[in-house]
Parts: structure tokens; sequence; C-alpha cells
């Protein structure tokens, strides 16, 4: 079964249909890639994804559960994790500590537990420390688990906001852009996690891409939207010589 | 029935000052999304710059009105300029902080300048009332609803068709975006603070005509209701503002008059919880997600 | 639990009743007279205050300016109770309860009914981002001063006297170290920490699975709780309530404390409310300029310093001891030894 898969999904915004049908179906292990010009509707699809809007019509299924009409929070709870196109961490706080919030659900005491300091407390707090302190191995960063999230190097923010949505044990990991503001090097770098968590995890991969390059280099299906609507799905190389997608990218 | 249409007058004319204060609340909001906390006391400090007009000078009332609005608009500027302007990046909480502090400050500024006994307005309007087809009808509260509608016009023809009022609706609608368009971003909230104070001191001189006492902290019951009015409506919303106004003009008279007078404060807040939880964008308002 | 933490709560236990003991050898030598103990109340009585209102402006990132509602609340209904606790007709059934007892029974009622009031305009408010929390309290603590003047069983107006005084230095001391104590567990539990990460960025939090509106409401309830306690120490020490004292000027001092302190740090928030209790006292001739000085304060600190005097850390003992310790100014000839 599908992890993620939407039907006829449509959002409208008064008399304006900023998404028309999307469809849409992936599996476990796989990445598909969404792309299309600015304004095409990307963002928006995103938003009613992860619950951030509410589509006019339609469909959406996460892990075979609906999600449509449940907040972000929830849907996150059911699978549907994700970044932002302008890095959105808890920048006050230490990188492992960022980590922990995405663990919440996982950690199981109550607050009187927590206030007097139980020996429940001690050891979930302590479970909590290792697993997220295994989790920033994955990603390489448990040198910087003390550091604040402010303070890490740009590549690196972006990196530890995959890691924290990872935490919350998605089915689906939805990427916004995450090559936005990233010089080649860190783009490198970037495309090396996404491959890696491919490996070490058994998710499926949104990725919603303005880098060609970057989308063509990873993602084994693409879809291609413009208006609103789809205009081409398929291998990267069947998007690459269809002429809707270089009309629509090159102009005519 | 007449009594009816005599509150309802009333109504109107309270209503109109509220709509007067709550459009400085809603301008600022609109662009810089803060909710100014000393909008209040702007107003508070106009009815002392009138008090003082009246009094030191002997201006006739049309000379009070125009001198009062000129130095609260330079108020409102300095204020921005001084206390908000700095924090344009900060956390929204520290810009919130520092306009409770403005409003605070100006309050005990005008309590050692001015005391604590409250001053009293001198009779500027004449207050013989007038009566129309059996209805008894104040000629302060006609002043009132006639000077604030006129405002209101003037308000609405600016930001329609003048430069800098176009300017202000740009800045509102997207503060970048009017940077590239060679919008001058700082004179535009400038502007806006001005106008939005000379409101608020408009609405202060009327008050204070209407209720002949001006005292420190006369602008913390009918800047909350102006606020309470600006959300009903729509922040944001300049006609949001205005209709917010005369809603709950409109309801603290009839409340005053028909239920209870001590109760009016508590359910202008009831009206603002209503809000809230029904519709929390207020009545013009367009049920919009924020953009993430 | 590991031993490493149980050094540090002996240490701070010790230091606590090190403190305690120190200040009763003081007033049993009249060194603190009556004047200085009551100062020291209410040292107590605004740490609990402004402690619990930094959980919702500090911690939670939210504008509350309807504390000295809560604590309003707090204080006429943990006086009703008491008076009710202590009345004649319980006394002469021969049920006679500890003075300890009926203040921990009161004002821990005080505390409940502050909790209700602050659902009443929490949950609306809450759920929507933005600042209405900030304009729905600042019209709730004005709109519960004004019911309380006009109530008869409050005393209207002419206020509520002969409130039964149960608050005491002793009480007052180990009343404020568990408050504080349960503060800094639950700020630093995973409820603290996801109402901390809404503070740093709400729309995060929630994409990271926090149910934002919940822990929203319980962190500004948490608040409302203990301002209500707050309420009730007071009432019980001061004996007589007068409704104008719980008006708008009475939250903007616990937010000023709050802010001084550092929003985000309880002890910040301590040792804020310490000097904001003793400098009014010790500036008597400048009384009418304090309010004005207070809210110029307030400007000022968040245009110069808006972290406050300590941001969001806290002032730890431990490691206190150990910059003491291992200072190679105070004390040369030891070395510096990592991991200690």
């Amino acid at each position: 079964m599908a992890l993620l898969e939407t039907k006829g999904l449509t959002m409208q915004f008064g008399g304006l249909t900023a998404v028309d049908n999307f469809e849409v179906s992936i599996d476990k292990d796989e990445l598909v890639g969404l792309i299309g010009p600015n304004g095409a509707g990307k963002t928006t699809i995103f938003n009613m994804l992860t619950g951030v809007y509410k589509p006019t019509k339609g469909s959406i299924h996460i892990g075979g559960e609906d999600v449509v009409g449940k907040t972000p929070y929830q849907i996150v709870k059911i699978g549907g994790a994700r970044t932002f196109q302008n890095i959105r961490l808890f920048k006050d706080l230490k990188v492992i500590d960022n980590i922990k919030i995405a663990y919440h659900h996982d950690i199981n005491y109550n607050v009187v537990s927590g206030i007097f300091r139980t020996k429940k407390y001690w050891a979930e707090e302590k479970k909590a420390y290792e697993e997220s302190i295994k989790f920033l191995e994955i990603f390489d960063m448990q040198d910087y688990a003390d550091t604040l999230a402010k303070n890490l190097p740009y590549g690196k923010q972006r990196k530890l906001e995959i890691a924290r949505a990872l935490a919350t044990r998605p089915k689906i990991l939805m990427l916004d852009e995450p090559a936005a503001g990233m010089n080649p090097q860190e783009t490198k770098e970037l495309m090396e996690t996404i491959h890696m968590i491919r490996e070490k995890f058994d998710i499926a991969v949104l990725l919603i891409e303005h880098d060609m390059n970057l989308v063509m280099g990873i993602c084994e299906r693409i879809v291609v939207i413009d208006y609103g609507k789809i205009i081409a799905k398929g291998t990267p190389d069947e998007i690459k010589n269809n002429p809707d997608v270089i009309r629509v990218y090159l102009g005519e | 029935m007449t009594l009816l249409i005599q509150q309802f007058i009333n109504g109107l004319s309270v209503g109109s000052i509220y709509a007067l204060i709550a459009l400085g609340y809603t301008l600022v909001y609109g662009i810089i999304k803060l909710i100014n906390f000393a909008h209040g006391e702007v107003m508070m400090m106009g009815a002392y710059f009138a008090f003082l007009a009246v009094i030191v000078m002997g201006m006739p009332f049309l000379a009070t009105l125009i001198f009062s609005m000129v130095l609260a608009a330079l108020l409102g500027i300095t204020i921005e300029r001084v206390a908000y302007k700095p924090l344009r990046k900060a956390p929204r909480i520290s810009a919130l902080i520092t306009a409770i502090g403005m409003s605070l400050f100006l309050q005990n500024l005008a309590l050692v300048v001015f005391g604590a006994t409250p001053k009293v307005m001198p009779t500027v309007i004449p207050k013989q009332p007038i009566n129309i087809g059996g209805i008894q009808v104040g000629t302060v509260t006609i002043v009132t609803l006639v000077l604030s509608i006129f405002f209101m016009i003037v308000l609405d023809r600016f930001i329609k068709n003048t430069k800098p009022g176009k300017a202000m609706r740009a800045v509102s609608e997207d503060k970048e975006a009017s940077v590239i368009m060679g919008i001058n971003v700082n004179r535009t909230i400038s502007i806006t603070f001005a106008i939005g104070s000379a409101l608020g001191a408009l609405g202060g001189v009327l008050y204070s005509v209407a209720y002949t006492q001006i005292f420190p902290t006369m602008a913390v019951m009918p800047g909350l209701k102006a606020f309470v009015a600006a959300v009903l409506g729509g922040i944001g919303l300049i006609p949001g503002a205005m209709l917010g106004g005369f809603i709950i003009g409109m309801v603290e008279t009839l409340t005053k008059a028909y239920i209870s007078s001590q109760l009016s404060d508590a359910i202008v807040f009831g009206i603002l919880i209503l809000v809230l939880i029904v519709k929390p964008t207020g009545i013009l308002g367009k049920n919009e997600k924020e953009k993430v | 639990m590991k031993t490493e933490n149980k050094k540090t709560y002996i240490l701070n236990l010790l230091a606590i009743v090190a403190l305690y003991i120190i200040m009763k050898v003081l007033m049993s030598q009249g060194i603190l007279n009556r004047y200085f103990v009551g100062i020291i109340i209410f040292i107590g009585v605004n740490i609990v205050l402004a402690t619990s209102l930094n959980i919702a402006t500090g911690f939670l990132g939210q504008l509350a300016l309807g504390h000295a509602g809560f604590m309003a609340v707090g204080a006429y209904t943990s006086a009703l109770t008491a008076e009710a606790l202590t009345s004649e007709a319980l006394i002469s059934q021969g049920i006679i309860l500890p003075n300890l007892v009926v203040l921990i029974i009161s004002m821990t009622l005080g505390g409940i009914l502050a909790v209700l009031m602050s659902l009443v305009i929490g949950i609306p408010s809450l759920r929507l981002r933005g600042d209405y929390l900030g304009i729905i309290t600042l019209g709730f603590g004005e709109v519960i001063r004004v019911v309380i003047n006009n109530l008869d069983f409050t005393g209207k107006a002419q206020g509520m006297s002969g409130v039964p005084i149960l608050t005491n230095f002793d009480n007052i001391f180990w009343i404020v170290v568990v408050i504080v104590f349960i503060l800094y567990t639950f700020t630093n539990s995973r409820h603290g920490r996801a109402i901390i990460s809404i503070r740093e960025d709400e729309i995060a939090a929630e994409a990271s699975g926090i149910p934002t509106t919940f822990y929203k409401v319980l962190g500004f309830s948490t608040a409302a709780f203990f301002g209500g306690i707050g309420g009730g120490l007071y009432a019980h020490y001061i004996s007589f309530l007068d409704p104008n004292t719980f008006g708008f000027m009475r939250s903007v001092e616990i937010l000023v404390i709050v802010v001084l302190g550092g929003m985000g740090s309880l002890t910040g928030s301590i040792i804020a409310a310490i000097v904001l209790t003793i400098l009014p006292e010790a500036l008597r001739d400048f009384a009418e300029y304090r309010l004005l000085i207070y809210s110029g304060l307030l400007v000022v600190m968040m245009v110069f310093r808006p972290q406050g005097l300590f941001g969001t850390a806290e002032f730890s003992l431990k490691q206190f001891l150990h910059k003491l310790r291992y200072n190679p100014i105070l004390s040369p000839r030891k070395e510096v030894k990592d991991g200690d």
C-alpha cells in the first residue's frame, strides 16, 4: 500500500484554483520530486499535505489513514513530517533539545512524575537522551549535541531540521526546497544525506525543489505541475525530454 | 420608543469616538503588526493638549482640535521612532512589552506633569439640547457624530486616492516588496502613526468634551474598548474599525440604559471572547491562514 | 537517580536550610525586626507571582497582562475559604484546623479558581496564533477588579478586612521553596520542553508533533494557578483586601520583575523580585516617580537589553562553587580538572 496517496486534491482561494485535481501515490523507499515554476502551487500542495490548509476537495491518505481536516501535529503523529523552505529550528535551544522535542510523544511520563522526578522520569529522560544521541550519530552530528542550533553552519542547520523531522518517526518525509540558499558543496552534502536517509530509514520521501540538478540527480520519479495542474509524470529521463516541461521551464 | 431612538443616537455618538480610536489601532496593526498599547495614551494626551489650548491659549474649538491633532501626530511619530523602530526585528513579545511600557510611561508622565486630580474641560460647544421631532439630542452628540464621520471620509479618500495613502496600503500588504518598489517604508510608517495618533487625539478631545473630565488614566477603558472594536470589525481593516466602533458604542449605551452600567465593561469583553471563539478574523475579516 | 544529581539536590537543600537558619538567627537577635520580616514576606509573595508569570511570558512566550487578576481571584477565594474554615460554627463543633492546613487548603482552592478563569479566557485566545492573549488578559484583569468592586461577599469597594492572618516567615519560606522547585522541574520536563519550543517557534513546534494549543493552555493555566496561590499568600499576610490594589499596575509590576530578571529564567525572577521589592522601600522619597521609572525601565530594557539580567540562563549553585573552587585567582594552587 502507498504511504502517501492523494486523490482529486483541489484547493481554491476565493475564485482562484491554486491546485487542481492533484494526484500522487508514493510507496515505501520511493523518492518522488515535485517540481514546477514559481507560483505553480507546490507550497499549497505541501500545506495541504501537512494540515496547514484544509483542501477544498479530495482526499489525502498517509499510511492508509485519512488526514484531511487533521491539524499539523496530528498529521505528524500519523506519520507525515516536514521541513521548511526557510529553516525553522528552535534556535536558542541546544541541538540535542531540538531532537528531544521531536521525541516528545515517545517519552512516557506524566506531568506529576515530571515535577517530582520519579524513577520513571529519570528512566525515560535517560532513554530520550540516548536515543537522541544515537540519532545525531546517524547524521554525524553528535559532536554538536550541546551547541545552540543558531550557532550551526547553514548546511548543518538544514541537516538538523531534517534529523528533527525524522525523529518524529514519520512514514513519509516531506522536504520543502531543502537546497534553497545552499552553495554547491552544501547541496552535494545534502544529496548524500538524502541518500543516507533512504538507506537507513524505511520511509517515503517527497521533495519539492527548484534546483533541477538535485531533483534529476536523486529522484526516481518526478511530478511536474504548472498553474496548479499536473503536466507531466515520469522518470527523470522522461521528464527531461517532455515537450510540455521544456516549454514551461524554458519558455517558448 | 423616543427614548430608544435617543439611546440609539447616543450609541452612535459614543461609537463614533470608539471608531476614531479603533482606526489608530487598526492602521498601526495593519502596517507593523503591533498592538500599539500606547495609542490610548496618545488619545489622553490629545485631550490634555486641547485643555491647554483652551485654558492657556484661549483658542476657539476648531483651532483647538487642529492644535491637539497636530501635537498628537508628532507624539505618535516620536513614540514610533524611539520605542518601536529599534525593535522591528525583535521577537513580538519584546515589541508588545515596549508598547505596554510606553503606554504606562505616558500615563505616569501625565500624572507627574498634570497631577491626579481630573481637569475639567470647559464647555467649548454650547450645551443646549436640540429637539428633532420630539427627540432630544445634545449638541455635543451631534458635533461628535458629524466630526467623526467627516474625518473618516477624509481618511478613506486619503488612503484610496493619494500617493502616501497608497504607500500605506502597499506596506501593510508586503513590506519587502514595497521596498523594492521604491516606497520609503520608514516614512510611510511615520505617516501611519501620525494619522492614527491625530484621529486618536480627535477621539480624546470629543471624549473629554462629552464626559467633561481629563485625567491620566482616562484612556484605559475607552482604549481597550476601541481595541475590542478593531478586533470585532477585523483587525487591520479600516472599515472594520469603523463598524466595530459603532457596534461597541451601541452595545455599551444600550447595556447601560437597559441592563446595568456596571456590567457594560464586562459585556464588551464578553464580546471579545465570543469573537475569538466564533470568528477571530472579525466581522469583515477573511478567513485566511497564515503562510508557512 | 544518578549520584551526581543527588549531590546537586543535597547541595541546594543545604544552602536553603543554611539561609533559613541564618535568617531565623538574625530574627531572634532582633537584627531583622518586624519591618524587615514584612519586607521578606512581600519578597516571597513577589517571587511566587513573578516566577509563575514567567512560565506564561518567559517560557511560553505569551504576553499575559492580567496576573493581578489571578492574584485577586486567589486572594479573595482564599480569604473566604479561610474564613469559612475558621468560622465560629466549625470551632463550636470542636473542629479546629491548624493554621498551616487552613492556609494550604485555602490558597490551593484560590489557585484552582484562578485556573478555571484562565481556561475561560485562555482556550479561545490561545487557539489562535497572535497577540490576543495580551489584550484579553488585560481586559480580564480590569473586569475582575470591577466585579469585585460590586460583589457583596467581597465587601465591594470598601474592601474585605479581618482576613485570617496565616502567612508568616516560616511557612512562606518553605512554600516559596516548594513552588520554585515545582516550577523548575516542570520547565525541565518533557512538558516544559514542549512549552519552550512554542516560544522558540510555534510553527516548527507543531511540525515536530507538539499539540501547541494544549501546551499553551497548560503553560498559561500553570501561571494562573501559582498566581492565585501568590494572591492567597498575600491575603493571609496583609489581612485587608482592597480591590484597587489588584489593578493593571499590579500586573505590570510583576511583569517588570520578570522582564528585569530575564524572560525564561526562574532564578532571574527571584533576584529581580528581591531587588524590586527592596528598592521601592529604600527609595520611598521618590515614590511618585516609581511607576514612571518602572515603565521607562520596560522600554529601555526592551530596546537595549531585552534578555534581562539572566536571559534564559539559570543560576546554578554547583557551577558557581565549581568556578570559585577552580578560580586561579582565589585558589591558585589547585589545578583545573575537566569533568568534575
